[in-house]
């Protein structure tokens, strides 16, 4: 039982990641007022772009590269087209979304001719696995070795990179300058405006960040979990991240719990398929995979509290005309 | 001596309107320099080409003998031009110590410049009795407070000259006060204030100089102990104002409206309007005097039938609602009588982004005067419009332009038009010339008195004392969502003050 345990934990961890780099990417947009549902087709274009490169030059790095760039292009196209344009920012994020959709379909079938798909990666470029010190030797150590070879050991490195995002974006919102205008720019930009800083650099920077972000997501899916880009295969990750991000209420935290709240289900999900609940029976497996939608709406319609997005949030800034 | 600052033929255009017309100013330094005219004469655009909001088409700004580019607000802040807006620059979810350092950190991390803003915070705090927690939430600030904030922000910075575009709008008059005091404080250490209004009185009260803009222009510059209000008021609208409502004694007939023990709860819970009853005569006005947020606002919604209430009666005209059900409600208090000029008419008496005829009939559209089943008869809307914007001269007279694009005045007027004109026995006005031109407040002020002449029960409600007393025949004070007692209206301001603010005046003798 402690096994499984440890088994489901550990794939929560890894099914969380892609999750919780989407959030905190969307943290970033959102908080500086830039609302972004197009974190999926970012996330999407960034996995085409990652595996894509990642087959090409062989290296998981340069792979991670390709995707970033893609996504950050993709951010900057929101940005140009709600910033400095103040067009609507929902209408802009489905447009990235259906792009990417489209695009990466496209290009992988007209580049690599495998149904849309990239060519599989060999594994020197993919990102795989770290083992810590120790991990073999402590093995078989009670709980312990459970906790630390199973669970804290064997990820790669883009795992452990979105856990330290935490931290280091919680400190970046409240221990520096840039986290504290990002913070004001989101809740009331004519004040940041007032005070002599340029609204419209400080938003583009956000979405610079959000791109970036969603670039390791998209990396992480084609060329660390998987092995290649498969059409489609974010599957709505980045509309679960958006929820995570309500539920978390905007703060970097309360957004890893809820990217594992999200991962634990997925990994449930998983392990339970195929198999017989005692008294129940047989669960059907779509059952356990419509549970974060279902857990989405449950919470939002009232079980987290009223999640006051920030102030600024989806509204272009105009100077006001006396 | 060098002028704190001086202007020279700047010039700005947005679009059609010519809203500065080469303004000369000068200011000098150590002073408290004040800027009327009406809203539209231009005082908020120059005063936001001053700190870098706006680029001027043309013209000189200069700062301390040196002319200077201003560009963007960090120009403005680098020459030591600090600004207090009408709406404030404030982030509500920030502590006040997050708002002052912001745009001002001194350095890519936060720790050290928090430290020595602190430390800063509390040598202004000392040095201009400018006190506030530096670790209070701004959100959470009454609005006095709020303001300090952004005085604080802009000393902060290490500004010399201060801007204050229309400070007192938000203030209580015990507040406003205040304010001026420190403004005093800023000048006596030597601070350049400029203080945007157009409420003559405080031009009276605290400024050395005045400058007078009327239709983008300047129009005269005057020491502020040569002149006066009635003078100041002619050249801020063009012709003699009368300042002074003038009105006969009232005659009240029968009761037009009674109200007995209503009390009304809002959605924390918290008795808001507690037990409070009276009776307005036909041929009357009763004032509500009280500061903002005492209760009257949900009072006068109750009695327009918006809110419910939890316990009590209201009698119009003799027949008895019951307002504790959901069955009163604004059109049933409209069908009996009820007329009302909410008090702030861009939340609930216009829609702003609606044609000025949609607003004429905005809560009547039902009447079948203005069509039949589902459609509406535009042309006979159109035509009570244009009616009403003749009788009313509301500018520009064209009922069909957005409402956002007239002026506060000439919005309000709309809305006194459409509730006036349909008739009603009980009007219920809310801050009828709240951020409405001298000129209008005139003619909306003799409205109001016409319709009690004519016999109408008026019940008004204002947090501008001088209006209470000027129109009301009769004052009710609230505090703390009671009536507290009632005066007629020569009573002295203080004594109205004191009660306002809760003190009993038996209890305190």
């Amino acid at each position: 039982m402690f096994e499984m345990m440890i088994l489901i934990l550990d794939s929560t961890v890894r099914l969380s990641t892609p999750l919780l780099l989407a959030c905190l990417a969307g943290l970033y947009s959102e908080r500086s007022g830039i609302f972004d549902i197009g974190l999926e087709g970012k996330m999407l274009g960034a996995a085409f772009a990652a595996g894509a490169g990642a087959a090409v030059t062989g290296s998981a790095w340069l792979g991670l590269a390709c995707g970033i760039v893609v996504s950050v292009a993709l951010a900057l196209l929101h940005g140009f087209a709600s910033i400095t344009n103040r067009g609507n920012q929902i209408v802009s994020g489905v447009a990235i979304n259906f792009l990417a959709m489209g695009l990466t379909a496209l290009l992988g079938q007209d580049w690599f001719r495998q149904g849309g798909q990239t060519p599989p990666l060999p594994v020197e470029a993919r990102f795989t696995s770290l083992d810590w010190p120790f991990a073999e030797a402590l093995r078989d150590v009670p709980v312990i070795g459970g906790l630390y070879s199973e669970l804290l050991s064997g990820h790669n490195l883009l795992v452990y990179v979105a856990f330290l995002m935490v931290p280091f974006t919680w400190w970046a919102l409240y221990r520096t300058r840039f986290g504290l205008r990002l913070r004001a720019v989101g809740e009331n930009p004519a004040a940041v405006d007032t005070a002599g800083i340029s609204v419209t650099w400080l938003r583009y920077r956000a979405v610079i960040c959000t791109g970036i972000l969603c670039g390791v997501a998209g990396a992480y899916l084609s060329t660390a979990q998987s092995a290649s880009f498969i059409k489609d295969m974010t599957a709505g990750r980045g509309f679960i991240a958006l929820a995570a991000l309500i539920f978390a209420k905007w703060r970097p935290v309360p957004a890893m719990f809820a990217c594992l709240l999200f991962g634990f289900l997925d990994a449930v999900a998983i392990r339970l398929q195929g198999q017989e609940l005692p008294g129940i029976g047989e669960v059907p497996v779509q059952f356990f995979q419509a549970l974060p939608y279902i857990l989405t709406v449950v919470l939002l319609a009232g079980f987290i509290g009223r999640a006051i997005p920030p102030k600024a949030g989806g509204t272009a800034y105009v100077k006001e005309r006396t | 001596m060098v002028p704190a600052i001086e202007l020279r033929k700047i010039d700005k255009s947005f679009g059609p309107v010519h809203a500065n017309k080469a303004i000369d100013l000068t200011v000098a330094k150590g002073s408290i320099h004040g800027i009327v005219g009406e809203n539209g004469a231009g005082k908020s655009t120059l005063m936001s080409i001053l700190y870098g909001f706006y680029r001027a088409d043309g013209g000189d700004i200069v700062v301390d003998g040196k002319k200077v580019e201003i560009e963007d607000s960090k120009a403005a802040i680098s020459h030591g031009i600090g600004m207090v807006h009408q709406h404030f620059m404030l982030v509500d979810n920030f502590t006040v110590l997050e708002n002052v350092i912001l745009g001002a950190e001194g350095g890519s991390l936060l720790g050290e410049g928090v430290a020595r803003a602190r430390a800063e915070l509390k040598r202004l705090e000392q040095e201009y009795e400018l006190k506030v927690d530096p670790d209070a939430v701004v959100g959470e600030l009454p609005v006095g407070l709020q303001q300090r904030v952004e005085i604080l922000k802009a000393l902060f910075r290490g500004a010399d000259i201060l801007i204050l575009d229309e400070p007192t709008g938000v203030l209580t008059p015990a507040e406003a006060d205040h304010l001026f005091r420190i403004l005093r404080v800023l000048r006596d250490e030597g601070k350049t204030v400029l203080l945007i209004t157009h409420k003559l009185r405080e031009i009276m009260a605290v400024t050395d100089t005045v400058s007078v803009m009327r239709q983008g222009a300047m129009v005269a510059t005057c020491k502020t102990s040569e002149t006066s209000m009635p003078e100041l008021a002619e050249l801020m609208v063009g012709r003699r104002v009368l300042l002074r409502v003038d009105k006969k004694p009232a005659t009240p007939g029968r009761t037009a409206l009674s109200v007995r023990g209503l009390t009304v709860r809002d959605s924390r819970g918290l008795d808001v309007v507690k037990n409070v009853g009276f009776d307005l005569r036909e041929g009357e006005i009763v004032g509500i005097a009280g500061v903002s947020g005492n209760g009257q606002s949900q009072l006068m919604e109750t009695l327009a039938g918006i809110r419910r209430a939890v316990s009590g009666t209201i009698e119009i005209d003799g027949y008895k609602v019951d307002p504790t059900t959901g069955a009163v409600d604004p059109a049933e208090m409209r069908r009996l009588g009820m007329g009302h000029v909410p008090e702030d008419r861009h939340r609930m008496g216009l829609v702003t982004k609606f044609y000025e005829y949609e607003n004429a009939i905005l809560g009547y559209h039902r009447d079948p005067a203005y069509g039949k089943g589902a459609m509406l008869d535009l042309a006979a809307i159109r035509e009570t419009a244009n009616g009403e914007i003749e009788k009313y001269d509301i500018r520009p007279p064209n009922c069909q332009l957005r409402t956002a694009s007239f002026s506060g005045g000439n919005q309000q007027k709309i809305v006194l038009a459409r509730e006036i004109e349909r008739d009603p026995k009980v009007l219920l006005v809310g801050q009828p010339t709240r951020g409405v031109d001298i000129g209008a407040i005139e003619f909306i002020h003799r409205r109001i008195v016409e319709m009690r002449d004519a016999g109408k029960a008026i019940l008004l409600v204002s947090v501008e004392l001088d209006e209470i007393r000027g129109l009301a025949d009769r004052v009710l004070v609230m505090f703390d969502g009671a009536l507290v007692g009632e005066r007629p209206p020569e009573t002295d301001e203080g004594e109205l003050g004191l009660m306002m603010a809760g003190v009993n005046r038996e209890a305190a003798e």
